[in-house]
C-alpha cells in the first residue's frame, strides 16, 4: 500500500462525506433552535434538481450552486410556515416535505434526465496539495468541498463562541425563557430552518454538479436521512458532525475497497459497515463525555408567544 | 330533476352500448423499476413500449408505472393495474418475480409477463435478453484496450443474471487479452449514482483501467472519463456521458419480444412461455465502437458477432475453467440455458469470491 493509494482513499473519504456534512450542519442549526425538520431528503433532492437545471441552462456552475441553495431554502419556507406559523406537528410536516420534495424534484427534473454537464473540476492549491497523505484530500478538491470546510469552521465558531450561537441554543432549550428575555423566538427559528434548507440545497448541488454531474430521480439515495441520524449521534456538536461524516465516508469507501481486494464478506454485511461503525463510535463518544445526549430540550415542540 | 337523471341514465346506457359494439383495445401495462430517463435499463423497455404502441395503433392501449421499488410495494402496483382492467402486464425487473406470481393468482384472467425471472404460472410467462452475448463482445473490446491487464466491474446484486454478464465479459476479454484479470465490486443497489461512482473509483485505485457495470446509472462511465480511463456501458448507448471513455455498450432491444407477446394475446394464442432472445433475434447489440479501438479488434468483434448470430459460436462454449482451474465446460460442449439461469460461479481470471 503506497502513499498514493492512501492519498486517494482519504480523498474519496472527504468527497463522500461532503454531502452528509453539508446537510448535517444545517440540521444541527435548525435542531439547536428547537425545530425538527425531517424534510431533509426532499430539500436535498429539490436542491440537486434545481442546481443541475440552472447549471445546464446557464452553463455556469456558480449559478448552479446558488440555485441549489436557494431552491432548498425556498422549500424550507414551506415547512417553516406550516410548522412554525401554523404550528402543525413538525414530524408530520417534515415527512410530508420529503414526499413533496421527492415528487417535485422528479417533476421539474424530468426533462433533464440524461443530459450531461462538465461538472465542477477540482482546484489544487499549490504546495499544500502535495503534502503526503492529507494534501490531496484537503487541498485538491472542488470549490464546494472547500466551501463545506469554511461553513464547518464558521458554524463551529458560531455555536461555540458567539452570542448568536447562545441565543439559538436558548431558543431550542427554553423558548419561553428566551421569549421572556425579549428574543424573537419564531423569527430565530425561521432563520434557522431557512439556513438548514439552504445547506440541504447545497448538498444537493454537490451531488448533481460535482459528485456525479447529472440529474437522476432520487439521486440523494437516502443521504438526507443519514445526515439526520448523524446529528443525533453527534450530540448536535459541529466537530462531532464533521468527525461522524468522515467516519461514515471512510467506512463507505472501505467496504468497496475490501470487496476489490477479494474479501468474501457478504456485501449486505459490508453495506451495513458505514452505518454500524459511525453509530457505534459516536454512541461511545456520547456515553463517555457527558453521560447521555444533550438534545435541545424543546426539540420538535411548537412555540407560540401568546401562550 | 327526474328528467335530468333519466337523461343521464340514457346517455350512460348509450355509452355502454357503443363501448361494447366497438372492439375494445387491449390494455397493456408496464411496470418499471426506475424512472424512465434517457439511458439505462428502464429507458430501453420504454423504447420497446413506444415502438409496439405505435405499431399496434388502436388495437392496444399502453401505459406504464415507473420507479416502482422491488418487493412488497410492487405487488400492490401490479395488482392495481390488474384491478383497473389491464389485460396484459409486463413487469420488467428481476425483483418483481414473486410479486408477479402472487398477483397472477389473484387475477387469473389477466396475462402477466415477467422479465429476467425463472418462475412461470398458467397466466405468467417470462422473457429476457441474452445480454451475455453483447457483454461478451464488449468484453473483447475491453480486454484489448486494457494496459494494466485489470478490468473492473461494478455489479448490483450477486444474482445469476449479473454473474452471467460478468463471466461473459471476462470470456470476451480473454479472447483479445489472455493475461486479463478482473475485479468485481457489488454495490447492493440498482440505482445510487454516487455509490456506483465510488465503486468505480475504488476499482481504478486498485489498478483497473477499463470498467463495466451492471447497474442503472451512467456514473461509472463518468468516473472513467474523469480519470482518463475507459469504460463500457450497459443497457443503452452511454457515449454521451464519456465521449473519451466510452468504448461501447452492451444493449437490449425489447420491441420484438413485446410485439410477439402482445400479438399472441390479441390472437388468443397466448401460452405461458419462456422467451430468451439474443443477438440473432435483434434483442441485443453493441453500441458503435470507439475510434481509439484498433481496426483488427473491431473486425474480430464483428467476426465473433456474426458467428454467434449464425449459431457457429456460443459465449459459454468449452473449454471453460473456474477460478480453481477445474474444467467446468469441456471442449466441444456448451452450457445449457438451464445452467445459465443458475450461474453461480466465476470463470478463471476473475478475482474474489461470489458473496453467498
Amino acid at each position: 500500500m503506497d502513499i498514493a493509494f492512501i492519498d486517494n482513499v482519504l480523498f474519496a473519504t472527504v468527497r463522500t462525506a461532503t454531502p452528509l456534512l453539508l446537510v448535517a450542519l444545517g440540521v444541527m442549526i435548525s435542531e439547536r433552535s428547537g425545530v425538527l425538520n425531517l424534510g431533509q431528503e426532499g430539500m436535498v433532492l429539490v436542491g440537486a434538481a434545481l442546481a443541475f437545471i440552472a447549471a445546464y441552462v446557464t452553463g455556469n456552475m456558480g449559478w448552479g450552486i446558488i440555485a441549489g441553495a436557494f431552491a432548498g431554502m425556498l422549500v424550507s419556507v414551506l415547512f417553516a410556515f406550516i410548522a412554525l406559523s401554523l404550528m402543525a406537528n413538525q414530524v408530520a410536516t417534515g415527512l410530508a416535505l420529503t414526499i413533496f420534495g421527492t415528487g417535485l424534484s422528479a417533476f421539474v427534473g424530468a426533462d433533464y434526465v440524461g443530459q450531461s454537464i462538465a461538472g465542477l473540476s477540482p482546484i489544487s492549491i499549490p504546495l499544500l496539495s502535495s503534502i503526503p497523505f492529507i494534501g490531496k484530500a484537503f487541498f485538491a478538491q472542488d470549490i464546494m468541498v472547500y466551501l463545506s470546510f469554511c461553513l464547518f469552521g464558521g458554524l463551529w465558531w458560531l455555536m461555540r463562541a458567539t452570542r448568536l450561537g447562545l441565543i439559538i441554543r436558548s431558543v431550542g432549550e427554553n423558548p419561553e425563557a428566551a421569549h421572556a428575555l425579549g428574543y424573537p423566538v419564531r423569527k430565530i427559528r425561521y432563520c434557522a430552518v431557512l439556513f438548514g434548507g439552504a445547506m440541504a440545497g447545497l448538498a444537493g448541488a454537490y451531488l448533481s454538479l460535482a459528485y456525479t454531474p447529472m440529474w437522476s430521480e432520487g439521486i440523494a439515495a437516502g443521504r438526507g436521512w443519514i445526515a439526520l441520524a448523524l446529528v443525533v449521534f453527534a450530540s448536535w456538536r459541529a466537530n462531532r458532525v464533521l468527525f461522524g461524516a468522515w467516519l461514515f465516508g471512510f467506512a463507505s469507501i472501505l467496504h468497496l475497497l475490501l470487496q476489490g481486494y477479494g474479501y468474501a464478506i457478504s456485501p449486505n454485511l459490508l453495506a451495513m459497515l458505514p452505518y454500524l461503525v459511525t453509530i457505534i463510535v459516536l454512541v461511545i463518544m456520547m456515553q463517555r463525555k457527558q453521560g447521555g445526549s444533550d438534545a435541545p430540550r424543546s426539540l420538535g415542540r411548537p412555540f407560540s408567544p401568546s401562550r | 330533476m327526474l328528467l335530468t337523471r333519466l337523461r343521464q341514465t340514457l346517455a350512460l346506457l348509450a355509452l355502454v352500448a357503443v363501448g361494447n359494439a366497438v372492439a375494445e383495445p387491449l390494455k397493456v401495462g408496464f411496470v418499471y423499476v426506475s424512472p424512465v430517463g434517457d439511458a439505462g435499463w428502464t429507458y430501453m423497455h420504454e423504447q420497446g413500449r413506444q415502438i409496439v404502441s405505435e405499431e399496434f395503433g388502436d388495437q392496444i392501449e399502453t401505459s406504464f408505472v415507473e420507479g416502482v421499488a422491488e418487493g412488497a410495494d410492487s405487488e400492490r402496483v401490479i395488482r392495481n393495474l390488474a384491478k383497473s382492467g389491464y389485460d396484459l402486464i409486463f413487469t420488467t425487473s428481476f425483483g418483481y418475480m414473486n410479486p408477479t406470481i402472487k398477483a397472477a393468482k389473484r387475477f387469473p384472467r389477466t396475462t402477466f409477463e415477467h422479465a429476467t425471472g425463472y418462475k412461470m404460472a398458467k397466466n405468467v410467462g417470462n422473457y429476457m435478453t441474452r445480454d451475455h452475448e453483447a457483454r461478451y463482445l464488449a468484453g473483447m473490446v475491453a480486454g484489448a484496450m486494457s494496459k494494466t491487464d485489470v478490468l473492473g466491474f461494478v455489479g448490483a446484486f450477486p444474482i445469476p443474471e449479473v454473474i452471467r454478464g460478468i463471466n461473459a465479459y471476462m470470456l470476451g476479454a480473454q479472447q483479445t487479452n489472455p493475461d486479463i484479470k478482473m475485479k468485481v465490486i457489488w454495490v447492493n443497489t440498482w440505482h445510487d449514482p454516487a455509490r456506483e461512482r465510488e465503486a468505480a473509483e475504488s476499482l481504478m485505485l486498485q489498478g483497473a483501467d477499463v470498467l463495466a457495470m451492471h447497474t442503472d446509472s451512467p456514473a461509472v462511465i463518468q468516473a472513467a472519463e474523469a480519470n482518463g480511463k475507459y469504460a463500457t456501458g450497459f443497457n443503452s448507448d452511454m457515449s454521451a456521458y464519456g465521449p473519451k471513455a466510452h468504448l461501447t455498450s452492451a444493449m437490449q432491444h425489447w420491441h420484438n419480444m413485446y410485439r410477439a407477446k402482445i400479438q399472441a394475446v390479441l390472437d388468443g394464442s397466448w401460452k405461458p412461455t419462456s422467451v430468451w432472445h439474443g443477438l440473432a433475434e435483434g434483442a441485443n447489440d453493441i453500441a458503435p465502437i470507439h475510434k481509439d479501438v484498433p481496426e483488427p479488434i473491431v473486425a474480430l468483434v464483428e467476426q465473433h458477432k456474426a458467428q454467434i448470430i449464425a449459431g457457429d459460436r456460443s459465449v459459454f462454449q468449452g473449454p471453460i475453467y473456474n477460478q480453481s482451474n477445474t474444467i467446468m465446460v469441456s471442449d466441444g460442449q456448451q452450457m445449457t440455458d438451464a445452467e445459465l439461469l443458475k450461474f453461480n460461479w466465476y470463470v478463471k481470471g476473475i478475482e474474489g469470491k461470489i458473496p453467498q
